[in-house]
């Protein structure tokens, strides 16, 4: 056997499972269809965002590439919801779409074990119900353990604008039209989902005076842990506002049918995003909205696009011209590339294990869009994590399963295996119940350790974080022991805070609203010396500790169901009073543990309630 | 699985004592805290003591507390008893107490799910266990939301659609900071919308219609003209069942004639004096009188003579009352049928003979049906689920005062969301709402974003 794993996609899912699976001295193939296309982004030329942004960080702290990769190549950075508290803040970028597939690609050919073809996959090899390998399109087989699929929307993809559709992938290239097929005579529940991307127009035809100017952060930035900034702050590249006008509606509701989506083709299936809808979409369904808002996104320092973000249609090309004229600033405006919708196959992501392992065939991973997801961040977690226990199942070992109250990618995971998804799914920090556990600032905190034991972090950065551990309790153990006396009341008066009568710590002074870290600096109360970074964390533990607690006592509930284990071989049919739906919910998701089985629809209390009575009697657990 | 659960283990409205059971191992504890004389943290196991349940500072019962500690107890688990005297409205208001203290109501056998989890009951029993979740889960699946009348549901309906809004609002702020054209949900409009949030929920708890039952009891309005018999067929009531004194605020007890209890549940009987000494004056000032009452009470019994036709003025009391919740109730059917009731509902009609005192439990049984005692009686359930629904009214109200301390310590809006998402959640056990995506199909509904 020539591999231990292959790897099929090169998109951000491949990129990282290959790589996890390369570092952990996996003999790795990855199989894609055009080798300059790996890694790319078809679509928003952007990483990060509310909650992905902290995704990306969860990835480096594990031991991605992600992140570090998106460090080489931003075009601008930015901080986003700092003012609406520290659970929800998270850095996006525009990330440059020439430099980032290159600095990957670059990545994927100094790791060792790591082997790259340019081939099209349209089978598997099985036996036994356990794959084997690929069958490429020429039929040749290439053997390995362990298949990862992470073919993104290359599954039947068909390209929809007006009444064309043509199959093919978003960059024109030629996709799996056989492997969906065959995973449905194996068994697999396959669905159809559609997306859209927006036109890209040429910069020197945009009239920029009629926009209004975005820009970067003005201090420095990085997604990852480890890098320092290699971006100048005053050289970002700044984004553009705009709005639509009236004669956009109007001529989009005059040409309705014309549109995909709209009666332009009868035969769509996919089922789109709810969060990504068609400018068309939008003026149907906001219909006393008088103008919507779109951003000018640049796409590269190398070449002139950019990306019209908010107007993706499925209207035909004649159509689209009008709309793009119609907009400030783009009434002369080159089309470079027209918008279009993408419909493709995916798999019913609850025929999946919280390992992201499929049930039905052994050995067989998959990751990314694949699984019903939609962005690069949610397929780069995914692809890490497969690529992670693909390794982890070689060599023997429990694989690495995040909890939803230790990681988004953990929450991402359990929201596909266990509810399955209507519509491509897509991170949104409503979906985390312990969004206060799960920041931006503590990604390394929480996961690192994860990332040692399965040996993605080295030593070097390990230690690190040993040390910001220990720096970070001894500044707490400090702050309570140092007390400030009434005799510096004065200092407390002119920092607008009510004086004292006894000896009071600084780490109860720090959970008044009034006072922060920085003003006790400045009025020389604090006097030794730390970090930003160990400052920041500790400063929020103090003035959160009301809320941080709260949510580690719900997480700690979520914790004691998560370890209640549902065995494997486990016959839901012979518990007879079991609610049917119960029953074939419960046979069709299989969940592992009792907190898994709560959080499936038409399971009620009642069910758990016998389940557990069952478990007991049948397992003595 | 770990928290501790409570539930009144004897039947309501039978014997003169009720039993509330709470069990897990906070139990000593959260029963302490609702004492008056809070010295049972540190009881011997296996002892009975006398003390009184408090609500702050109001004492609701005189109790006796039975502490049981593990392992020597049904669940395995610290058990707690508490016996209360106080009836029906007392047991729930202690209840309703533990609820709001910590504890949780227990699911249907849950008590004898941790008897048998925790090795208390035989292995062969198991089945048993199983079949007893199921069929007391049957009988209750969808009680606690039928339990709660269609005004207060829609009204709380109303109180989340207003809630989700907000959420949805600071949500797509959250997730989609980029856009300029949203409202962003800034504290002083949180402020603002949250004063408006806490006086709704405040009514709705005085208004929660079931409550009122339990609590206070069902006012009920005698009328009709003089001599139909009012007074013989209060009398006929009240000797068949022992009068209650109750003090319990808020019923229209000035004009209460008596009050008598059905099945545990009290009756309160209006007065319709009024009426009979005006009457001789004009017949519409004794109409205008009864109007007043109807509007009072949650059922109107409209008494008429069975020897007698029908006369203008019956016909006008039977119009006033046609959208009230109401009974006809023929009297003297000991005399000759001269009553003509074409034109009347069947459904509500009840024939008595006061002067025989027959005929009275069919008035009886028809008041049962009309508030669904049946449910109420036969599942203690639907009690807990009227102190469920009280205590998480409570509990809302509690995170709301959160909400307003962390307003006032001006904390970010993500901490501020905690609390009010709990608000919404709490409301949506109520009426028992709990669908998952309903935030995000809220959002991507009321906002208008993506690529």
């Amino acid at each position: 056997m020539e591999y231990e794993v292959i790897v099929v996609g090169g998109g951000h899912a491949g990129c990282e499972a290959a790589l996890a699976t390369a570092k952990k001295n996996h003999k790795t193939l990855l199989v894609t269809g055009r080798i300059e296309n790996i890694a790319t982004m078809p679509c928003n030329p952007s990483i990060g965002g509310s909650a992905k942004g902290i995704v990306v960080r969860e990835i480096d702290a594990l031991g991605g590439m992600m992140g570090k990769v998106a460090d080489k190549s931003l075009l601008q950075i930015k901080m986003l919801n700092y003012a609406k508290g520290p659970a929800v803040r998270a850095l996006r970028c525009q990330a440059d779409k020439i430099t980032y597939p290159k600095e990957m690609l670059k990545v994927l050919k100094n790791q060792e074990n790591l082997d790259i073809k340019e081939a099209i996959v349209e089978d598997l090899i099985i036996d036994n119900n356990t794959v084997n390998g690929v069958i490429l399109e020429n039929g040749k087989k290439i053997n390995s353990k362990i298949v990862i699929l992470t073919t993104g929307t290359y599954l039947k993809s068909d390209i929809l604008i007006g009444d064309t559709r043509t199959r093919e992938g978003p960059h024109g290239e030629k996709p799996s039209n056989h492997l969906s097929d065959n995973l449905k005579k194996y068994g697999f529940k396959i669905i159809r989902l559609k997306t859209g991307t927006p036109q890209r127009i040429a910069k020197d035809s945009i009239d920029f005076s009629k926009t209004k100017i975005e820009e970067g952060d003005k201090v420095y930035h990085t997604f990852s842990f480890d890098d320092n900034p290699v971006y100048k702050i005053e050289e970002q590249i700044p984004c553009h506002l705009i709005y639509t006008t009236p004669l956009t509606h109007q001529i989009i509701l005059e040409n309705l049918n014309k549109s995909s989506m709209y009666g332009g083709l009868d035969d769509i299936t996919g089922i789109g995003p709810r969060y990504c809808p068609s400018i068309e979409d939008k003026i149907v369904r906001f219909k006393d909205k008088e103008k919507h808002q779109l951003f000018l996104e640049p796409e590269s320092l190398y070449y002139d696009d950019i990306y019209l973000q908010g107007f993706s249609t499925s209207m035909p090309r004649d159509v689209q011209e009008k709309m793009v004229h119609s907009l400030p600033g783009l009434e002369n405006a080159i089309i470079n590339k027209y918008a279009y919708a993408i419909e493709y196959d995916a798999i019913y992501p609850t025929q999946l294990k919280r390992s992201l392992e499929t049930k039905i065939i052994e050995n067989l991973f998959t990751a990314g869009q694949i699984n019903g997801t939609s962005g690069y961040e949610e397929a780069a977690c995914q692809g890490l994590i497969a690529g992670i226990n693909a390794a982890l199942k070689l060599e023997n070992k429990e694989p690495l399963i995040l909890k939803r109250n230790e990681a988004y990618t953990g929450v991402l995971i359990d929201d596909l295996v266990t509810k399955g998804v209507r519509d491509p799914y897509r991170l949104l920090t409503s979906r985390a119940e312990y969004r206060l556990l799960l920041r931006h600032d503590n990604a390394d905190l929480r996961l690192r350790e994860y990332g040692y034991q399965v040996g993605l972090i080295d030593d070097e950065k390990y230690q690190r974080l040993l040390i910001k551990k220990e720096k970070i309790n001894n500044l707490i153990n400090k702050l309570k022991k140092i007390k400030i006396t009434p005799l510096q009341n004065d200092l407390l008066i002119e920092l607008g805070s009510t004086p004292i009568k006894d000896g009071y710590a600084l780490y109860d002074l720090l959970k008044r609203p009034e006072i922060t870290y920085q003003k006790l600096i400045d009025k020389k109360i604090i006097d030794f010396e730390e970090s930003e970074e160990i400052i920041e964390q500790v400063e929020l533990n103090i003035k959160y500790e009301g809320y941080i607690n709260k949510a580690l006592k719900e997480a700690n509930k979520l914790i004691n169901l998560e370890n209640k284990i549902i065995p494997d071989d486990i016959d839901y049919n012979k518990i007879t009073n079991l609610a049917s739906e119960a029953k074939q919910k419960l046979s069709e998701i299989r969940p592992t543990s009792i907190g898994q089985a709560i959080r499936i629809s038409g399971v009620n209390p009642a069910d758990i309630a016998i389940l557990t009575v069952y478990l007991k009697k049948e397992y003595n657990k | 699985m770990n928290d501790t659960i409570v539930a009144i283990s004897t039947a309501l409205g039978v014997g003169a004592i009720s039993i509330i059971r709470v069990s897990g191992n906070d139990a000593v504890r959260i029963v302490n805290k609702i004492t008056k004389n809070k010295k049972l943290n540190n009881a011997l196991s296996h002892t009975i003591h006398y003390d009184f349940i408090v609500d702050e500072d109001k004492i609701i019962d005189e109790v006796l507390i039975s502490v049981m500690l593990a392992p020597k107890t049904f669940t395995k688990e610290d058990v707690v008893e508490i016996n209360c005297h106080g009836g029906i409205a007392t047991t729930n208001k202690v209840l309703e107490l533990l609820l709001t203290n910590g504890c949780r109501l227990a699911e249907p056998g849950e008590f004898t799910k941790r008897a048998f989890l925790n090795g208390r009951i035989d292995l062969i029993e198991a089945e048993g266990v199983m079949d007893l979740i199921n069929s007391k889960t049957e009988a209750s699946r969808g009680l606690a939301i039928n339990q709660i009348s269609g005004k207060t549901s829609n009204l709380i309906k109303d109180l989340r659609q207003q809630i989700v809004e907000i959420l949805a609002n600071i949500e797509v702020n959250i997730d989609y900071p980029e856009y300029e054209d949203i409202t962003v949900v800034t504290n002083q409009m949180l402020n603002d919308r949250l004063i408006d949030i806490e006086k709704r929920i405040k009514e709705i708890l005085n208004k929660s219609e079931n409550g009122k039952i339990v609590k206070e009891g069902i006012n009920v309005a005698l009328i009709g003209r003089p001599n139909v018999g009012k007074s013989s067929l209060l009398n006929c009531l009240l000797e068949t069942d022992k009068a209650i004194v109750t003090d319990i605020a808020g019923t229209t007890r000035d004009c209460v004639e008596g009050t008598i209890s059905i099945d545990g549940i009290i009756l309160n009987i209006i007065d319709t004096a009024g009426i009979r000494e005006t009457n001789d004056v004009v017949e519409s000032i004794g109409v205008n009188k009864s109007i007043d009452l109807i509007n009072k009470t949650d059922l109107v019994i409209l008494l008429l003579n069975n020897n007698e036709k029908l006369i203008a003025e019956d016909i006008e009391l039977l119009n006033k009352i046609k959208d009230k919740n109401y009974l006809i109730v023929i009297n003297k059917t000991d005399l000759k049928q001269n009553i003509d009731i074409s034109n009347l509902n069947q459904d509500k009609i009840v024939y008595i003979s006061a002067l025989n005192n027959s005929g009275i439990d069919n008035l009886k049984n028809k008041i049962k049906e009309i508030f669904n005692f049946d449910q109420i009686i036969t599942s203690d359930l639907t009690y807990l689920t009227n102190a469920r629904s009280i205590s998480l009214l409570k509990n809302a109200l509690k995170s709301i005062n959160d909400i307003k301390i962390g307003l006032k310590n001006n904390l970010p809006i993500d901490m501020l969301e905690i609390d009010l998402k709990n608000v919404w959640e709490q409301l949506g056990s109520i009426i028992g709402e709990t669908y998952e995506e309903e935030l995000i199909d809220q959002l991507f509904s009321q906002f208008c974003v993506g690529k």
